[in-house]
């Protein structure tokens, strides 16, 4: 059977380590979010050089594994483990939340665009008032598959010891020699995190789904 | 209502994942025991290793002097390769008759037990801990723990750690002396000995712990780094086997000895420690 002692005489190595995957977690997918819907806007914006810039942005950002980034912040910029991972979690990820966002607002039937100018829109208010409304709904299905990445990709803190869950569930295997216990319940801790987050967008985009 | 039923769901759900979960832990352990009990014929390492007229050493990739790869050739180098190399001529009469897997000091225990490699010759240290999980053979190289820092740090020696940075490797027995030793430092533990000292260089940490040996060869590497405050510990380093397999411990032992005896061990060990 599963050991369970080595969960309760580890609990507040675990429970430090899943304090700060949260922590992590957050700032990353706020931040990631906020970043993300910003790119996407340079990437769909009606000024060229912007457009440049938040394309080279992704592209650049998205083809590079996350373990580079983080080793970048680490050891090129000298941020502690905690930081430069979060940081390195946020850029990577607001890459593919851009892409997202900006698969949505293309998705918008065109007319929906044309008819709110003709009415007297300016471009900011057609995209406020018409088209993000309606990108919303097509977004939140891929936007809530990046969070739940996000928040298993956060395991990278451990190499670069952030003190995150992976870190500790290593510190605990190596003290004690177990390793398929020890990331059972590390499985489980990330498990806590995932599915209600999983739920929480079905929910969601349900619920959006019955206001069309 | 529609809430309710959905918050139950998941609620649910998670339990079903944990219990789940278990279940699969369950299953593994229990095999474990059987093959542990039923078919002891299968753990005889030293049948396995003559059958196959090979053996399979779990060496480090990452350590200078004793298990680096050399980026040209392909090939690991070391202390330690060259001491499988003669282990392997004096059990199967040839040393090239082995192979080397790469181990870091977090993944050498499971990668044994799992009958991945036969033995480890990768700078582990013999404890009474591992003791339990695995036997050793005799000593075939002391060292102990040690400080490395750059040249110029106030770091003296074990004594003046309080409030510094220590970096040290995941699943070494370092990692857990410096936290006895020195328990005021904070102890930022990575996954090998190249990211360990990587970390430092950037200014991660104010001082590298881990054996006098591993030390030396990164202050070869960059002589802007010294040891300071000699050994702390004694770090006698033994060739692991699995669990209850007397017999290839005692002929790994014979192998030893007889390295001794003809003067290859000391040939072997002035070829790359030279401190």
């Amino acid at each position: 059977m599963l050991d369970f002692s080595i969960l309760t005489e580890n609990l507040d190595m675990y429970l430090l380590g899943f304090k700060n995957t949260i922590m992590s977690s957050l700032v990353a997918l706020i931040s990631s979010l906020i970043l993300g819907v910003l790119i996407a806007i340079m990437r769909i914006a009606p000024i060229k050089p912007l457009n440049w810039l938040g394309t080279a942005y992704v592209e650049f950002i998205r083809n590079i594994p996350l373990l580079i980034i983080t080793f970048f912040f680490f050891l090129g910029l000298k941020l502690s483990g905690l930081y430069a991972g979060t940081l390195a979690l946020t850029i990577y990820t607001s890459s593919f939340i851009a892409e997202a966002i900006r698969a949505g607002i293309l998705s918008v039937p065109k007319g929906q665009m044309e008819a709110a100018r003709s009415s007297g829109l300016t471009y900011g208010q057609a995209m406020r008032l018409v088209i993000l409304p309606q990108a919303v709904k097509i977004v939140i299905p891929p936007l809530g598959n990046q969070f739940i990445n996000l928040v298993k990709n956060s395991s990278i803190l451990a190499v670069v010891a952030g003190l995150d869950l992976m870190y500790h569930g290593d510190l605990i295997s190596s003290r004690t020699f177990v390793v398929f216990d020890v990331y059972i319940f590390v499985a489980a801790f990330y498990l806590i995190l995932t599915i209600p987050l999983s739920f929480g967008v079905g929910y969601l985009e349900k619920r959006l789904a019955k206001s069309n | 209502m529609l809430k309710k039923k959905k918050w139950l769901k998941l609620s649910l759900l998670s339990l079903l994942a944990v219990i789940l979960l278990a279940g699969c832990g369950g299953g593994n352990d229990t095999d474990k025991a059987e093959k542990g009990g039923g078919k002891g014929k299968e753990e005889d390492v030293l049948a396995q290793v003559k059958e196959k007229d090979k053996i399979v050493f779990g060496v480090k990739n990452d350590t200078r002097l004793f298990g680096l790869k050399n980026p040209s050739t392909g090939e690991v180098e070391g202390f330690d390769i060259d001491i499988a190399k003669a282990l392997a001529a004096e059990i199967l009469g040839d040393e090239n008759k082995v192979e080397f897997k790469e181990v870091t000091s977090k993944t050498r225990m499971a990668l044994l037990n799992n009958g991945d490699i036969d033995a480890i010759v990768a700078t582990m240290t013999i404890t009474e801990d591992r003791k339990k999980e695995v036997d050793f053979t005799d000593v075939y190289f002391d060292a102990g723990q040690s400080l490395l820092v750059k040249k110029g740090s106030d770091i003296k020696g074990i004594d003046s750690l309080k409030g510094k940075k220590v970096l040290a490797v995941k699943g070494s027995t370092s990692s857990i002396n410096i936290r006895e030793k020195a328990p005021e430092a904070q102890v930022l533990e990575f996954e090998n000995y190249s990211e360990a000292f990587a970390a430092l260089k950037s200014g991660q940490g104010d001082a590298l712990t881990t054996d006098d040996s591993i030390l030396y060869g990164m202050a070869d590497e960059d002589p802007s780094y010294e040891l300071v405050g000699g050994t702390f510990t004694e770090e006698p380093y033994g060739i692991a086997v699995k669990k209850g397999n007397t017999e290839f411990v005692e002929e790994l032992n014979k192998a030893l000895k007889s390295l001794k005896d003809s003067g290859k061990y000391d040939e072997i060990h002035d070829k790359w420690i030279k401190h």
